[in-house]
């Protein structure tokens, strides 16, 4: 049995033990309804998983909210669309929680904010990067913490005017999130970059890439720059083909996530020196607050975090804020609290905005070099959100409600 | 387009397809002995590329130079032919005499077990093995640079073949494996040991499955799920090729190769259409591959529908039933709702599988097409034409009646494994579309926002909606099995031969039953997606397709209201299992096995068979 | 007119050659028996006319009309009925449902969808089955049934079809030797009362002899021999081919074992 799912036996075991005597002296507790893809995307979604115990932990040791503990109960989305909404109405209609949050890849986001719709439930999409979430797909009852993909590539092409490169080459996975991604990248360039073109375009299926012919078919354009949203095994694979055919020799590379660790250390001494990433240096980022987050995670699970660590441990933390705020558990209440609200987080305050339901958190973006065995960051900065998000007028244009 | 790039693409489609050969030539070898079609062949694979991914580093460690690499490779490859030992003594050797679905779905077993444990043992994360020493770097080939290691995986596929070949011919077991081969009986009347016969080659099978994923460490990395990819490849492969034929393996991995490398360019975003497509231009030239040989159809109609005597409560105990479908909305929960209506769904599905299983003994392996093919055409016909539920679902039905109509043309005219494999590849090839044609069916993504009108959007009526388009599709299905029709669908099963010899035109049947069955499916898949808000590819894929079987087993396939109580039994197993575990997929694997194994007349069948014994 | 004109027909599978230039005639209402030791090409010959195998050469002419390249179904339609060496019946279904089968198949309704088979034709099906003996097991499962049983049953079924023609191979196989007889009179009397004309197949040489009208010897495929039951048994070409095996063409005395 995994670590994981073996501390998930013991919190049961746990639960079940306590239940009894504190349920006496206590209300029940706040149950919050959370799903995402364990199994297929465990290399971000554990280390998520752990960041939001710990927040919960932390919350609950405290008192909890509203002099309610808070309880999460967690399932498997299984990666699918159907598979998700299915389990979300488990989590509302059975074990009847107040609120969804969680789900990983972007389609399942979107299903997810479909759902919220229909269904008229607060669901807050952590990770699906997707503009859909909160444009063209968004809704009064979605919200999403993490910067979309037009706010990542946003801040990538600006690194990228001072390259000069000009020949673009795409390459992304197909579906939802590789489909957003090369789309804003495909605007945003041109609108940045003058006399900027694409020459190639890869689109393989996510998790089923061939790596040997996408690199020669990008090869074959002879590009100058390239934009890569591939991420996960399909990453270490395009990697890795791409460094032996020397694909990425005298281009420049911008690339969405890749400094995130949860894809960064995979590569392990592979990685390719000079891309220009979003990601997460945790270790080099000094702040008290974050640093505090940083050794009690450590300290907590013996392991380095993730970006996911501290998106899951942030999302707790801003559901909880939310709670207080609205002084109850009720949907237009929470809504009511969540937008436009400032929220206070061990990376600085995020704010909700309320036209669109994008949280103004940012990113770091920095290039890739090899520290010992393994990559990092370099040269990097923290940009926030706030001026890369779609104006006002953009998010009128496209949103129906 | 120069020359270069063409003599790269043409290298590249020569090394997947050795790697491709390797595993396949295992499969096809395994065919040949023992008869039956190793699903679990593709998780031998796996375990071969995570065994490797994890050893071979290792192994690197202890600096004995690059011959540690292809120690590790090695000795991969044998730890998984020690498995695939363990696999014929546990489980192949009680099952060869079995009819053919049980083997697949007692393999397909296998292969949900293997999925789980893979993670338990090697953890969840995708492995990427370490490069071969000393072929870190490219060649330079026309001026371009290629992976050394590639060339490597080139000169693999023939030495090979030429190694098997050798093994074949040169030795006594080889002798005994083509002998068994051409002639099943012959081996037995020459009173060789089969017990070790049958092991040696499933070493043997196991041993080339697990190389073939080895060899792949550097490239790809180890990962959950690359056994199906895989399988269905090799299924591919081993059917071109002719089902037990070595040579015609080989022969079919360098077209499928070259066609894949090429076929990129050309088509770049259907590359999975491709390769199935041409599994079924093959089949429907050649039903038995380049160099396979016609199967004698053994003992399938051992299983299916019987007449029994109807029993005097059955008009009771259906509106017993009906009765109670009827009054769950008052005592049940919404969530209550949700999973009955989704049983109702299933239980339909699986039933309109019995008429080709059961009543037909065309054992489809790919019905989730048609369940797909009804969601997709509801959802379709929705988000494209804006059509109400009302209209949506029976566009989802037609499109499916279409699908299986086009589809049952070819799959009529074979029989046996070559059918299953061809209801297998028109599903991949059906999966494929879905997944690759983006711009219309949302690919990957799907379509979402598919919910039902607004009279029947809240779960007690669209529970009550589903209950009784699902009764009376089940009703009619009863009724057509009770016709004459079904009759005749159960008289070409039992005897081909007698059927014909009165006049009994088997193919048009049977192609009517298909079109009948994957619009049923339809019906159930159009709720299905109406029912979920959403549908994605998954819903064509085959664990889809052996959830189906999987119901139709558990319930019993000799009765006709098995499939209907194998979806209530699996699905609630499902709904109350699944959130408490992550090893979901063990357990079902290991349900399927044991039901194969200890209760092949299913839940509803071995009740029967107490009472009949009480009598 | 004739009813069945076989000429020369032949066959073979890869180097065997199952029949080589196979002719003969067949009248309404007669008995013609092919014997032949085993693997000699007997069932092929039933095949070839059965429609179940395509001749090499030759052809199959039924009422003048070529069919020799006609399926099975269109032979069933134009009259031809048959057993097969290895009764084949559904073993699925009960004894009368077997019978009911052929009736609903000879009705084209084989492909109605509403109202249920085991209602069709039962009392036509049951008659059939009290010709050949069986109507007291016609409810019984056919797979609980005795060989000789199952192989009456097939009888039932050849005759549902109101075959002019009918092909009977090795009909008596798995009987009794009483039971033998009784079966072989029993068809003799149905093929003269509707003039079908019959062609058997038997290893028991008192069927044989003893209801054949006329003996169609075939060794390795080729027809060595043709003529009465009493020519037959004095052809010396024959005895040869039967070298070994003396008695298997005496005179029968009393019963011989089954
Ligand atoms: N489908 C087939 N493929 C290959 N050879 C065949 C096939 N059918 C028959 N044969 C061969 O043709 C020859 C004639 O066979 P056939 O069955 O016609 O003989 P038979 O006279 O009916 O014998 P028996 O008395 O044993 O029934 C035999 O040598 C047999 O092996
Ligand atoms: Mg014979």
């Amino acid at each position: 049995m995994t670590k994981a799912s073996m501390t998930r036996w013991l919190a049961l075991g746990l639960a079940l033990a306590f239940a009894a005597p504190s349920a006496q002296a206590q209300q029940a507790p706040i149950k919050l309804g959370e799903l995402n893809s364990y199994a297929r995307w465990a290399a971000f979604t554990v280390p998520y998983r752990s960041g939001w115990q710990m927040a919960l932990d932390e919350i609950n040791a405290k008192g909890g909210v509203l002099g309610r503990k808070l309880e999460i109960v967690s399932r498997d989305d299984g990666a699918t669309t159907g598979d998700a909404t299915r389990v979300a109405d488990e989590l509302v209609n059975r074990e009847g929680v107040s609120l969804l949050f969680g789900s990983f890849q972007s389609n399942v986001g979107v299903a997810m904010a479909d759902y919220a719709n229909q269904k008229k439930i607060l669901y807050i999409a952590a990770e699906p990067l997707t503009d859909a979430i909160t444009m063209a797909q968004g809704n009064r009852y979605t919200f999403r913490i993490r910067p979309s993909n037009f706010m990542q590539v946003g801040m990538l092409v600006d690194q990228a005017k001072a390259s000069g490169a000009k020949r673009w080459a795409i390459v992304a996975p197909n579906y939802e999130y590789g489909q957003s991604a090369a789309e804003v990248f495909k605007r945003l360039i041109k609108e940045r970059v003058p006399g900027a073109e694409i020459v190639a375009e890869q689109y393989p299926a996510l998790g089923k890439i061939e790596a040997g012919a996408t690199v020669s078919a990008l090869e074959q354009a002879k590009p100058d720059g390239i934009f890569n949203v591939l991420f996960g095994p399909d990453l270490t694979q395009f990697v890795r083909e791409g460094n032996t055919r020397g694909l990425f020799e005298d281009a420049t590379v911008l690339s969405l996530l890749t400094g995130e660790p949860e894809w960064l250390l995979p590569l392990k001494d592979e990685v390719p020196e000079g891309w220009t990433v979003t990601g997460y240096p945790w270790d080099e980022i000094k702040e008290p607050k974050h640093k505090a987050f940083v050794d009690a995670y450590r300290a907590k699970f013996n392991e380095t975090p993730r970006l996911g660590s501290l998106l899951g441990y942030m999302v707790v933390y801003m559901i909880r804020d939310a709670i207080e705020l609205a002084g109850s558990v009720e949907t237009e209440a929470m809504i009511k609290a969540l937008e436009d609200t400032k929220f206070d987080t061990v990376i600085g305050p995020v704010t909700m905005r309320g036209i669109d339901n994008q949280a103004t958190m940012g990113a770091w973006v920095g290039k890739l070099v090899l520290k010992g065995a393994n990559g990092g960051m370099t040269d990097w900065s923290y940009m926030d959100g706030t001026p890369f998000m779609p104006t006002e007028a953009e998010v009128k244009a496209v949103r129906k409600d | 387009m120069d020359l270069s790039f063409l003599a790269i693409q043409a290298l590249n489609g020569l090394s997947s397809a050795s790697s491709l050969f390797i595993t396949a030539c295992g499969l096809t070898l395994v065919f040949g002995v023992t008869r039956i079609v190793n699903f679990a062949h593709g998780s031998l694979y796996m375990i071969g590329a995570y065994t490797a991914a994890t050893l071979v580093p290792r192994l690197l460690e202890l600096h004995f130079g690059p011959v540690t690499f292809w120690a590790g490779i090695l000795a991969s490859a044998i730890i998984v032919g020690l498995i695939g030992v363990l696999i014929e003594v546990l489980l192949l050797r009680r099952i060869y005499g079995a009819p053919e679905l049980f083997q697949l779905l007692a393999t397909f077993g296998v292969v949900l077990v293997v999925q789980d444990l893979a993670i338990l043992v090697f953890g969840p994360e995708d492995i990427l093995g370490p490069r071969a020493p000393g072929l870190r770097a490219p060649v330079e080939i026309l001026g371009r640079r290629f992976p050394s290691y590639e060339l490597v995986l080139i000169a693999a596929g023939p030495i090979v073949l030429g190694l098997v070949w050798l093994l074949l011919r040169k030795t006594r077991f080889g002798v005994l494996v083509r002998a068994a081969t051409q002639d099943r009986e012959m081996i037995a009347a020459l009173g060789v040991n089969q017990a070790l016969l049958f092991t040696g080659t499933l070493f043997l099978g196991a041993f080339l499955a697990g190389l073939g994923g080895a060899l792949q460490i550097p490239r790809v990395s180890a990962h959950a799920g690359m056994d199906l990819s895989i399988i269905a490849e090799a299924f591919v492969v081993t059917v071109v090729g002719g089902m037990g034929s070595v040579p015609g393996a080989f022969l079919a991995a360098l077209i499928i190769g070259q066609l894949q490398a090429f076929g990129i360019l050309i088509f770049p975003k259907s590359t999975l259409v491709v390769v199935f497509l041409l599994m079924a231009v093959v089949l429907a030239i050649r039903p038995y591959g380049f160099f396979g040989r016609p199967e004698a159809v053994g003992g399938t109609h051992a299983v299916g529908i019987a007449s029994s005597k109807r029993s005097p409560y059955a008009g009771l105990i259906a509106l017993a039933v009906i009765g109670t479908g009827l009054s769950l909305p008052l005592i049940g929960d919404a969530y209550m709702l949700k999973v009955a209506t989704e049983i109702l769904i299933f239980a339909l599905f699986a039933f309109s599988l019995q008429l080709l299983i059961g009543v037909s003994g065309v054992v489809s392996f790919g019905h989730a097409a048609f369940f797909g093919l009804g969601a997709y055409g509801a959802a379709l016909s929705l988000k494209w034409f804006a059509l109400p539920m009302e209209a949506a679902l029976p566009a989802g039905l037609l499109l499916a009646a279409a699908g299986a109509l086009l589809i049952g043309g070819f799959v009529v005219r074979l029989s046996g494994i070559y059918l299953a494999m061809m209801t297998l590849a028109a599903a991949q090839i059906i999966y494929a579309v879905a997944f690759q044609w983006v711009d219309v069916t949302g690919g990957d993504n799907g379509i979402v926002g598919v919910w039902p009108s607004a009279w029947a959007s809240g779960q007690v009526p669209f529970y009550l909606f589903t209950l009784a388009l699902v009764t009376i599709a089940v009703l009619l299905l009863m009724r057509i099995i009770n016709a004459p029709f079904g009759y005749a669908l159960r008289a070409a099963r039992d005897s081909e031969a007698r059927a014909e010899a009165i006049g009994l035109t088997i193919r048009r049947h049977r192609w009517l039953a298909f079109t009948i069955s994957g619009a049923a499916a339809g019906l159930a898949g159009g709720l299905y997606a109406f029912s979920r808000g959403s549908v994605d590819p998954s819903l064509l894929g085959i664990p889809t397709s052996v959830d189906a079987l999987t119901m139709l087993l558990i319930g019993g396939i000799q009765t006709v209201t098995g499939p209907l109580v194998g979806a209530g039994f699996l699905h609630v197993l499902r709904d109350q299992i699944m959130p408490l575990t992550s090893l979901w997929r063990l357990l079902l694997g290991l349900i399927i096995i044991a039901i194969v194994l200890v209760f092949p007349r299913g839940l509803v069948g071995t009740v029967r068979g107490w009472g009949e014994e009480r009598s | 007119m004739t009813l069945l004109s076989v000429q020369g027909l032949s066959k073979s599978f890869g180097g065997v050659a199952a029949a080589r230039d196979v002719s003969f005639l067949l009248e309404r209402g007669e008995l013609l028996a092919i014997i032949g030791p085993n693997g000699a090409g007997k069932s092929t010959v039933f095949n070839m006319v059965g429609g179940q195998l395509r001749p090499d050469h030759g052809a199959v002419l039924l009422d003048g009309q070529n069919i020799t390249a006609a399926s099975p179904q269109k032979r069933f339609r134009l009259g031809v009925g048959r057993t097969f060496q290895v009764a084949q019946t559904f073993l699925s279904m009960s004894v009368v449902e077997n019978v009911q089968m052929a009736l609903v198949s000879c009705n084209g309704e084989s492909s109605a969808l509403w109202a249920p088979a085991r209602t069709r034709h039962r009392e036509e099906a049951l008659a059939l089955l009290e010709q050949v003996g069986m109507a007291d097991v016609a409810d019984r499962p056919c797979s609980a049934l005795a060989y000789g049983d199952v192989k009456r049953v097939e009888l039932a079924i050849a005759l549902a079809g109101q075959p002019k023609l009918l092909l009977m191979d090795e009909p008596t196989a798995g009987m009794a030797a009483r039971e033998r007889a009784d079966l072989m009179d029993l068809t003799a009397r149905i093929a003269d009362a509707k003039s079908i004309g019959v062609l058997f197949t038997e290893h028991d040489m008192d069927v044989v002899f003893g209801h054949a009208e006329r003996v169609i010897v075939l060794v390795r495929g080729r027809i060595i021999a043709a003529g009465s039951p009493e020519e037959i048994r004095q052809n010396e070409e024959v005895r040869r081919a039967y070298l070994g095996d003396e008695h298997a063409l005496e005179k029968p005395k009393g019963l011989s074992p089954a």
